[in-house]
Formats: structure tokens, sequence, C-alpha cells
């Protein structure tokens, strides 16, 4: 072997490398996504802050080179407001799970996307709470088997895009950790675009959800994904929701725009209180 | 020390309740960011809030919930801010997660709790101080905080600023533990000039910045904190984590940190604590008492001298870390026999007084559900019985 | 399923005019593929979506006891690095090499 070295690993904290993901677990893929978006937006990445939650894909945070921050469950998109209010110059990114963002996280999704907090939200749906056994998720799939539904659930899965579409979210997608350049560029056209921006990332758990619902492994996830995936841009979301060995409906739903929650604090303060009233930094050129 | 910056400062003779004062005060500290949600007898800081912070070049959102506020102001004190967030009873209940997310991580924060009634919604608009013990031990795990305990409009303005300058010093949550009297209370507040209020900066790293380790204890036992977006390129988890803030998942690691979090403020609580006191030299009882109690029993004080009885007060106006020190001096003094303990809650300063005291004097607590104040008188019965 | 799916379509017949047996000597760059044994943990997903079929599993095992990719067809390699954005463990990465009457020049699909 040369000298040569992954291109990946200036992006990696290869002081703690081998991670901890399965294999075939789709999590890697998204990173490797993720740095190849940043490496297309432009963007320096120490101006660039990386928030996660609790689960398998919030162990992103401590795994890439960035400033990050791995908090607690459910929480990184009030505590990614919170950090983008501080310093509306640098970029936020939240990488975290479904059962993080959707489910204990779910009235913060809700609000983050009502207000246009300007963050990007990428959701790693793998319909199950991988980390802590297999539990059954907010987008588990009727009748799927976890650990805490070993009949089959019952309860009617989130459809993660009309969700987001319907708080108001300006940017969103749906990808699979099949559609890697797909991928990428939602990321990329996300970190480029002001507002509250969700790309859900459908990918494989193979040593859980799959293995329990005896649907193979990482491999016959993608390529059950490359055969069900169809991508339909600018889908009504309404219709994209997902069932077990179902269709897949991938691709760039809604792409919209109106004021950050800054940049609408600033429009609402201008008027009324003028000289009294410094503009506050937003971050973004319009 | 570097001095308040005169923009958030109302320098000047005011009115104001203590929660208009604790608004000032975040003002004067510095603080620009604030995240909130409505409570009783609380909401009245955040309403201020919401009209100051535009004026002085600051923000203030209104988050969904408690859980979302008091995660969002960690996450501005990481972008480099000075950050509070304000509640009472039900919401601290929620928020305890995250007092115990900013002790892990060391994230200098405020949380301010107008103490009412409890427990559960309890009594939303009376006053109480029953979450005392709330206040220490409210997250899971051993972990240490600061808790003030002001007792007047005017105090709820100075320490305010000492609640942000603790917090920065020691990069620790701070409980800031009003109850509904003082926070409903309107008297004098004097807010002087700029130059006269000193306001403490977190420390920053120095040297090459490949060399920082985010979580290598500094002066004072508290890691240099790294400014953001500067290429300092650092990991901050709630996981027990190492001197690099890699999550560290074994005994050995949560024995170093946990310890350090702990000794942080324990082994420096001389620097940390403040005391009041008054007539304690040749008292036989001494009345320990906190917040709003603090200035109910000043009366009995009054009372008890006219009568001829030895009587003092000692007061904690920082309550955590109890000023352990101090109370154990006293309680071997010759002459002191007793601690009497009144405060609007079933006794919790008071074991820790009894603990202090171990056995060097009597403790007896004067107890009260809350609602309402002590009649000083009351207190003057406890204290006349035990002296027989 | 459509009945005429296997029929060529205009855009098929398109792409047969233009991959050109005889084209390839026209070829400005090729690619090279390096893999990291150790690191791989045998998912199959760069031997599986390599768009020209360079790669297949070993019949041996690594030191975990996995069964890494080896290069079955290194003239096909592109350098298009599918493989580098599917691979989980980082264990695998493709790079374009210019090819230059004797020179080769590398390029990533990063600049720096």
């Amino acid at each position: 072997m040369s000298d040569h070295v992954n291109p990946i690993e200036r992006f990696l904290r290869m002081d703690r490398m081998p991670h901890i993901w399965c294999p075939g677990c789709g999590i890697g893929v998204v990173v490797n996504c993720f740095v190849r978006a940043i490496e297309k937006s432009g963007i320096d990445r120490d101006r660039m802050a990386v928030v996660s939650g609790i689960g398998c894909t919030g162990r992103i945070a401590g795994y890439i080179k960035m400033d990050s921050f791995h908090t607690t469950h459910g929480r990184p998109i009030p505590f990614a407001t919170g950090l983008k209010v501080a310093r509306p110059d640098l970029s936020v990114v939240v990488l975290s799970g479904e059962g993080d963002l959707i489910s204990i996280g779910g009235n913060h999704f809700i609000h983050g996307a009502r207000r246009n907090s300007d963050i990007k939200v990428f959701c790693v749906n793998n319909f199950t709470y991988a980390m802590t056994g297999g539990q059954v998720g907010p987008t588990a799939p009727m009748h799927s088997i976890a650990t805490t539904a070993p009949y089959g659930s019952y309860d009617k899965p989130f459809n993660l895009p009309f969700l987001a579409d319907s708080s108001g979210a300006v940017y969103v997608a749906r990808w699979t950790t099949y559609h890697v350049r797909q991928l990428a560029r939602s990321m990329t056209e996300a970190l480029a675009k002001p507002g509250f921006c969700f790309v859900e990332i459908v990918a494989p758990c193979p040593t859980i959800y799959s293995r329990r619902n005896r649907l193979g492994d990482g491999l016959d996830a993608m390529r059950y994904y490359k055969k069900a995936s169809k991508v339909v841009n600018g889908a009504n979301t309404r219709m994209v929701g997902l069932e077990l060995k179902g269709p897949i409906i991938v691709g760039k739903f809604v792409d919209r725009d109106r004021p950050t929650l800054l940049e609408a604090m600033n429009n609402e303060f201008i008027p009324k209180l003028g000289k009294k009233y410094t503009p506050y930094p937003t971050g973004v050129n319009r | 020390m570097p001095k308040a910056d005169p923009r958030g400062v109302l320098s000047g003779v005011h009115f104001l309740d203590g929660d208009q004062a604790c608004c000032e005060g975040a003002l004067a500290a510095g603080c620009r960011v604030a995240f909130g949600y409505p409570i009783t007898p609380s909401t009245a800081v955040v309403e201020r809030i919401s009209r100051r912070l535009p004026l002085v070049g600051g923000v203030f959102v209104q988050m969904e919930d408690e859980i979302a506020s008091s995660i969002a102001i960690q996450g501005a004190a990481w972008g480099g801010k000075k950050v509070m967030t304000v509640s009472s009873g039900p919401g601290i209940s929620l928020m305890m997660e995250h007092v115990g997310f900013a002790a892990m991580t060391e994230t200098p924060c405020v949380f301010v709790n107008v103490q009412r009634g409890g427990p559960s919604t309890g009594l939303p608009t009376l006053p109480a101080q029953a979450d005392m013990m709330q206040a220490r031990w409210g997250s899971h795990g051993d972990y240490e905080i600061i808790a003030l305990c002001p007792n007047s409009p005017q105090e709820c303005f100075d320490l305010t600023i000492l609640a942000f300058n603790l917090a920065e010093r020691y990069r620790v949550p701070v409980m800031f533990m009003m109850d509904e009297a003082v926070g409903h209370m309107t008297e004098k507040v004097v807010i002087p000039d700029a130059k006269e209020i000193d306001v403490e900066q977190r420390r920053l790293p120095e040297g090459p910045k490949e060399d920082y380790l985010p979580y290598r204890a500094g002066e004072n036992m508290v890691p240099p904190m790294a400014p953001l977006g500067e290429g300092y390129r650092f990991h901050v988890t709630g996981l027990t984590h190492d001197e690099k803030g890699y999550p560290a998942m074994d005994a050995g690691a949560q024995a170093e940190l946990v310890r350090r979090l702990v000794d942080k403020i324990l082994l420096q609580a001389d620097d940390i604590c403040r005391v009041e006191e008054h007539q304690v030299e040749d008292a036989e009882v001494i009345i320990v008492a906190y917040g709003i109690t603090s200035r109910v029993v000043l009366r009995t004080l009054q009372m008890a001298r006219d009568k001829g009885l030895k009587v003092g007060v000692f007061r904690p106006v920082v309550v955590w870390p109890f000023p352990v020190k101090r109370l154990r001096q006293l309680a071997r003094l010759g002459q002191t026999r007793a601690f009497v303990v009144p405060e609007l809650n079933l006794g919790q300063i008071s074991l820790e007084v009894e603990r202090i005291a171990a056995g060097d004097a009597r403790t007896v607590s004067v107890p009260h559900a809350g609602g309402a104040l002590h009649d000083p008188p009351e207190i003057l019965r406890v204290i006349e019985e035990v002296l027989g | 399923m459509s009945t005429t799916q296997n029929a060529p379509r205009a855009a098929d017949r398109r792409i047969l005019a233009v991959a050109d047996p005889t084209r390839k000597a026209e070829r400005k760059f090729r690619g090279e593929v390096y893999i990291n044994r150790e690191r791989c943990k045998g998912c199959g997903f760069c031997v599986e979506f390599c768009p020209t079929h360079v790669l297949e599993l070993d019949q041996g095992f690594n030191h975990k006891g996995y069964h890494p990719p080896i290069i079955a067809d290194a003239d096909a390699c592109s350098g298009c690095d599918l493989c580098g954005l599917y691979c989980p463990d980082f264990a695998i990465y493709g790079v374009k090499v210019k090819i230059d009457a004797g020179e080769n020049e590398e390029l990533g699909h990063a600049q720096g």
C-alpha cells in the first residue's frame, strides 16, 4: 500500500477509530455524504458546528473533527437554535436519529420548523431505537417487530416529510443511503439555503431492525432501497408515507422561502422600534 | 476585572420588584441572550427581558417549553454568550436533566427559580422555599452547583450579577433561588454606574490549538473554555469523558471527572460562600434563615433581644455550597446551644444544619408548608421553648 | 411493470451510440482504488454498487474475520469514488488519475 491517505480522514477523529457502527449500518454512509456536502458547499468546516442527540446516529458528533456537541436525548434542535442565535455567522447542522428528533424531540422539531430556525436537520431514519436494543419508534412501520412491540407495531408511523412540510420547513427531502450522490447534493443545497432545512435519510440497521424483521442484512436493505425507491421531486408530502416492504418515494419535496427566525425578528422590530433597535445579525445573505 | 457594558446598565434609583430587578441584574452582568417559558411567579422576569434585550443588542426567544429553554441557553453559552433562563416549580423540575447536562459539560449558565408552593401545580401565586434540596440534588448523578438566595429586590439585582460571575468563573450552572415574596415585592433598587460593576469572563485557552484539551483543568480546577468557530474543533458530550472531551466509558474516567466536578465547587467553597451574621458572638440560639425568611427573622431577633434573650442570626446568602466551615465553627462555640431553622418548607436546610452541627448544638426546625410567611412571634416562641 | 420495458428507448439508443469501444483510446482519466483491508467489515456495498464491477469479495479474511474487497478488474476503474461514498467504514476510496502520455496526474474528488 502506498502512503495514500483516504481523503475523508482529515474530517474524522482518527484517534477514535474504529467507530461503533455495525457492519452494513448506513450511518457511516451518511458521514461520507455529509463530508462531501461540506466540501462542495465551500463552507469552512471551522465555521460550522455539528449538534447531535442520543442514539447511534448521535455518535456522529463524536467522530467528526469539527466543533461538535453530543447533547441530551431529543434536544439537539433547541440547542442548535440557541447556538445559532448566539453565533448567526456560523453554519449549524443537526445530525440525529428519528427516535431522538421525532419522538422525544417531536415538540422541538415542529417548533424549530415553525420558527424557521436557521439550522440544517439531517435525520437518519432506521425505524428503530437501535442503540438501546431495538425498541419501537415513531416511524416503525405497522406490523414491524421490535423489543417493545414483540407482536408487531400497531401505531401508525409518522410520515416525516409531511410532518416537516406541515410544520413549515423551507426545504424537505428524503433519500436513502443508496442514493449517495443525491443525498450529498441535497445536503449541499440545505447548507446553502437559509431556514429550517430537513433531509430524511432512510438507512439500514442490519443488526437489529433488518434482522428482527427478517429483511436480510445491510446489503439486502440497500438492494431493497434501489429497487423500491422512486424519485418524485416535488411530490405531495402527504403521499410519501412508508410501509414495511413498500415503495419508497424519494426526492426533494419542498424548496420554498420565508424569513428565518432572526430575519423575522428584525422585520418585526425595525419598523416598531426604529432607531432604538440595532438590527441583529442574521447570518443570511439574500 | 472588566466592567459592565453600560448599554445594559440602567443606572439610577428605581422602584422595582424582585422579578424586574433580576432582569436588570442579568443585563448589567452582560446577559444578551435568554430563552424562557412563562410560569407564575417568574413570568415577569422574562416579560421584562423580552422588552429590554432587543434594546441592548440582545435576543430573547420564548421557547416551546422549559426543556427547550434550558438547553437553548446552553447552545448559546457555547456560542460565547452569558445566558439565563427563568422558571418556577413545575418548570424547574422539567429543566433538571439540563441542569445536570450543564454541570457535566461545564457550561456556564444561570437558572432562576422564583419558588412557589408545591409539589406539582401547588400554589402558583404564593411563596415557598421548598425547592432548596432540589436545587442541589434535582438532577441524577453526583455533581455540585452554586445556589444563591436573595432576600430583596436590591439583592435580586446585585446577586444576579454575582450569579453570572460565579457561573463564568466556575463553569457551572448557578441556581438563583428567589421566591414569590421577593419576586413580587417592590422596593427601592439602586443601580450604580456601569464602571462600578465588575463582570467576570470565562477563561479562554492559551497556546496552540492542537494542544488544547477541552477538559483538562486549569487554575481553579476549571478548564479554559474554547471559543466556537475558531478551529479548536472540540467535542462536548454529556457522556463521561476524558480530558479530550471524548467519551470514556470506564470507572477510572468516571472517578476522575466526577470527583473534579464536585471538588471544583466544594474545595473552593471559601471563595464562593457568602454569609450575613447578626449578633452571633454571644448568641445561645442562632437562627439560620435564607431568602425571604431571613428578613422575617430580623424582627424575631429584635423581639428576642428586647426580652434580653441572647439570639443571633446566621444567613447563608450562598446556600449551595453550604457554608459548612463557618456553621461548624458557630456550633462549637461554647455558648451556642441550638440552631433554630425556620424555612418555608417542612425541613430541608435544617437537615444540612443538623448534619453539620453534628450534635455540638441542637437543631430545631420551624417548618412551614408554604403559601405565607412565618410570623416573627411564632419563631420567638420556638426560641423561648429551646431556651427553657 | 410495462411490457415494453426491455425495448430500447430513444435515450438508450443514444447512449449505445456513444459507448463505442473504439473510443476507449481517447479516455483522459482512469481510476485507482485504495483498499484498507483491516478496516473493512465486509458489508459488500462497494462490490455491489461499483458501476464498472471493479471489485469482488476476497475469499480470504482480514483479521476481524470479514471478507474485504479485492480488485477484480483494475482497468475498469474510472476513479468515480462511489465506493468511497458508500463505504460505512472508510475502508476504500477511488481517485481519478489523469492519463497524459507518461504523466499521471492524480485528481481526487476533493481539492485540498
